[in-house]
């Protein structure tokens, strides 16, 4: 009893400790995707939320959900939490509030560099940095005498090499599950050799070109290296496949680096783990690879009220030292005070190799919409590059012209 | 029934009818018309945690006052159900004209997005509707032969693949497919080939999808045979076997023509589910394999960032189109049976 009782004062006086934000009114509503830095964030925010009333949604849908319920009034979510990707179509909508006064009145602790600003209204602060790069095993590596890969032709190489051992019949693993999945990693070997997806200035699309081919047969050889279910795989599925120890080389996101290297598993494979940078393709200098911001908007319909509450909650967790300290091997926070540990090495490689940014154009989600259904056939064989490219345009076009950019 | 009795029972099914399915499709035969207006965009500077760039953005000044004028976008007539994702009139020209040989006609035109999903509904409703009839029945007619005793247990079993749900059930077949699951790995040692996948093959997802859905929908079928065979009258069958009937020659001559109208709308409600087969698509994760015309208008309205609201409503109508025609035949038989009775 009386352990409960000092455990229950403690807990309240932790709350208090935290709960120096002060917000009297207003009610909060987050939706969010699922994953664990995420999860910190929100309840980080969550700990400040005083007399309000706070809600969260996490779910890995969204993307789904976020237009249609932004887009009521009162919309039913007061902040989102989006990425480079999700914040286009809320742009496109309207559906968020530029929130410099906010920033000036009550954004203390929040650096410049956090603030997305969009013709000079911010629009959105971040607070963590995402990427796609290599894992490998070590273990598997030093014992065939194989150096880390730095290019995707290493990893071509490296994985043949693998597999003639006869050690693992399909040692790369990504995530190709047709649709979006698939599309990300078109986007990031196209951007890896260099290609421009649309004509400069216009939303007309030109990535039918010697660039999308190369892009496209790369892509070919390392799905000729997994699993032949790759079609079917996410991030999810590909990250069992590595607990398993079926795979010695994989591109993942940065952020699933703590699940993989947690405590849970195969202690043999979790310690052989290693982390690295995206790789280079085709000799080009930029890693094939996409840089990802992940920050919080407040939806446009709803109450200053609400939007101030909200903000207040938010901003105390994107300028929070005490949980980027506590979570540092969650995610690569882009709050001050954050020391990169081992599981950042992807995302600061990335950053130093001078990556790009996934591009923030208007029609890009068409383009990428397209790109993840039209490829599967040059994929599976039933198709040569030029056509499956000439399909992903002609897709895009009829896509484009509906939506009016073109 | 006298029709005014009819009348006053049937108005408040009606009314909801009319609410919750006619307007729903009024208003999406009307979006299917609009397309979104021009955009208009300018050129801004974007800074994030990463550096500035000059890109685009949507003019939200100029956008908002054109959205407000019309909201319901930009009147497009059949432009969205004649693109290139939909019927794709102008490239079919296209194709007829550009191509050598009619073989290479059909390849390009199955390679349209709407052809694709076309074939493969219309495949997957010609392979399960005749199957699921003729399993349903044959379970049917041998539960009605087997004692009463296990006949509850039996009927049970019999109706368990209707009661899961179908995402539900496509997840655990997918993961008993799968390379490392029992199906799968099974069926790897009997092939003796451990390359085998049936996930990776076009032609072997589609097999998979079928005879999930034979599973899925027979015990339907089942159910309402079942029924109607407990209706057969006894006195001819009786008076057959006296006649020296073989089983065959009873169930061909007086149980089917009895349970015959109970067919038709089995095969009528099998049709119109079959056309609108989504959930094993998501379920086997068979997208890249397999598109449906139901996983085509989810594909417009979730899987991009961007909703595709016009696309998604003429595939919609489209999708209502095709299950009339498919169903004109029997309905046509039906009226015509209807009307020599009367």
């Amino acid at each position: 009893m009386k352990k409960i009782l000092i455990s229950l004062l403690f807990l309240l006086f932790g709350t208090s400790v935290y709960a120096d934000c002060n917000i009297k009114s207003g009610s909060i509503n987050i939706l969010a995707n699922d994953f664990p830095a995420l999860r910190t964030f929100v309840e980080t925010a969550k700990g400040c939320k005083g007399s309000a009333d706070f809600k969260v949604t996490h779910s890995s849908e969204h993307n789904k959900i976020a237009v249609p319920a932004l887009t009521a009034n009162p919309s039913e979510f007061s902040a989102r939490i989006a990425a480079n990707s999700s914040i286009v179509p809320l742009m496109n909508q309207d559906l968020i509030r530029p929130l410099d006064d906010l920033v000036k009145k009550y954004g203390k602790g929040i650096q410049d560099s956090q603030l997305i600003t969009i013709d000079g209204k911010i629009m959105a602060v971040a607070f963590m940095a995402n990427t796609q790069h290599l894992y490998y095993r070590e273990d598997v590596l030093k014992e065939l005498g194989i150096a880390v890969p730095k290019t995707y032709e290493e990893v071509v190489a490296a994985s043949e090499k693998i597999r003639a051992s006869g050690k693992m019949q399909y040692p790369y693993a990504a995530a190709y599950k047709a649709g979006w999945n698939l599309a990300e990693e078109f986007v990031n070997m196209y951007i890896g050799h260099g290609g421009e997806f649309f004509k400069a200035g216009t939303a007309q699309p030109s990535i039918n070109n010697a660039k999308g081919v190369a892009t496209l047969n790369m892509l070919k050889k390392l799905a000729g290296l997994s699993n032949p279910d790759y079609l079917t795989h996410d991030s999810e599925a590909i990250k069992v496949e590595w607990e398993s120890g079926n795979v010695a080389l994989m591109t993942l996101w940065a952020s699933r680096s703590g699940t993989l290297l947690d405590d849970d598993g195969d202690a043999k494979i979790t310690t052989a783990t290693k982390l690295t940078g995206p790789a280079t393709v085709a000799g080009g200098n930029i890693p094939a690879a996409t840089l990802w911001w992940d920050g919080f908007t407040l939806a446009k319909n709803r109450s200053d009220a609400d939007a101030e509450a909200t903000f207040r909650a938010l901003a105390h967790a994107a300028a929070n030292k005490k949980m980027v300290a506590d979570a540092a091997d969650q995610a690569v926070w882009l709050i001050e005070g954050f020391k990169p540990g081992p599981k950042s090495i992807g995302v600061i490689e990335a950053v130093k190799m001078k990556a790009k940014p996934y591009p923030m154009l208007p029609q890009m989600g068409l383009m990428h919409g397209a790109l993840g259904s039209e490829i599967v056939e040059f994929l599976q064989g039933k198709e040569s590059a030029e056509q499956a490219l000439k399909d992903v345009e002609a897709a895009y076009m009829s896509k484009a012209k509906e939506q009016g950019f073109l | 029934m006298p029709n005014k009795t009819f009348f006053w029972f049937f108005l408040p099914t009606g009314l909801a009818m009319i609410l919750f399915i006619g307007l729903p499709i009024i208003s999406t035969g009307i979006q299917s018309f609009y397309a979104q207006h021009d955009q208009v965009v300018k050129e801004v500077k974007k800074c994030d945690p990463f550096g500035c760039t000059v890109s685009i953005v949507v003019d939200q000044e100029k956008t908002s006052k054109i959205r407000e004028e019309k909201p319901l976008g930009k009147f497009n007539g059949f432009g969205t159900y004649v693109d290139r994702n939909h019927l794709a009139v102008e490239e079919i020209g296209n194709f007829w004209n550009e191509t050598n040989s009619f073989g290479e006609f059909v390849d390009q035109v199955t390679n349209l997005p709407f052809y694709k999903a076309l074939i493969f509904t219309l495949t997957y409703c010609l392979f399960v509707t005749p199957n699921v009839l003729l399993l349903g029945f044959i379970i049917a007619l041998s539960l009605n032969a087997v004692t009463r005793r296990i006949r509850g247990p039996l009927i049970f079993g019999t109706i368990l693949p209707m009661i899961v749900t179908p995402l539900v059930g496509s997840l655990v077949l997918f993961w008993m497919i799968d390379a490392e699951g029992i199906i799968g790995a099974n069926l790897q040692m009997l092939m003796d080939d451990p390359y085998l996948s049936l996930k990776s093959s076009k032609t072997l997802t589609w097999i998979t999808i079928i005879i999930y859905g034979i599973w899925h929908h027979s015990p339907f079928a089942f159910v309402v045979f079942y029924a109607a065979l407990q209706t057969v009258p006894q006195e001819p069958v009786e008076a057959a076997i006296i006649d020296g009937a073989s089983r065959w020659q009873r169930v061909r001559h007086i149980v089917l023509p009895h349970i015959y109208p109970v067919v038709t709308f089995v095969a009528l409600i099998s049709l119109m589910d079959n056309f609108r087969v989504f959930e094993p698509i998501i379920g086997f994760s068979a997208e890249g394999s397999a598109q449906s015309l139901s996983w085509l208008i989810y594909d417009n309205l979730v899987n991009e960032e961007v909703i595709l609201f016009g696309s998604a409503a003429a595939t919609s109508m489209m999708t209502i189109v095709g299950i009339a025609i498919l169903l004109a035949p029997v309905l046509i038989r039906t009226w015509k049976e209807f009307r020599t009775a009367r």
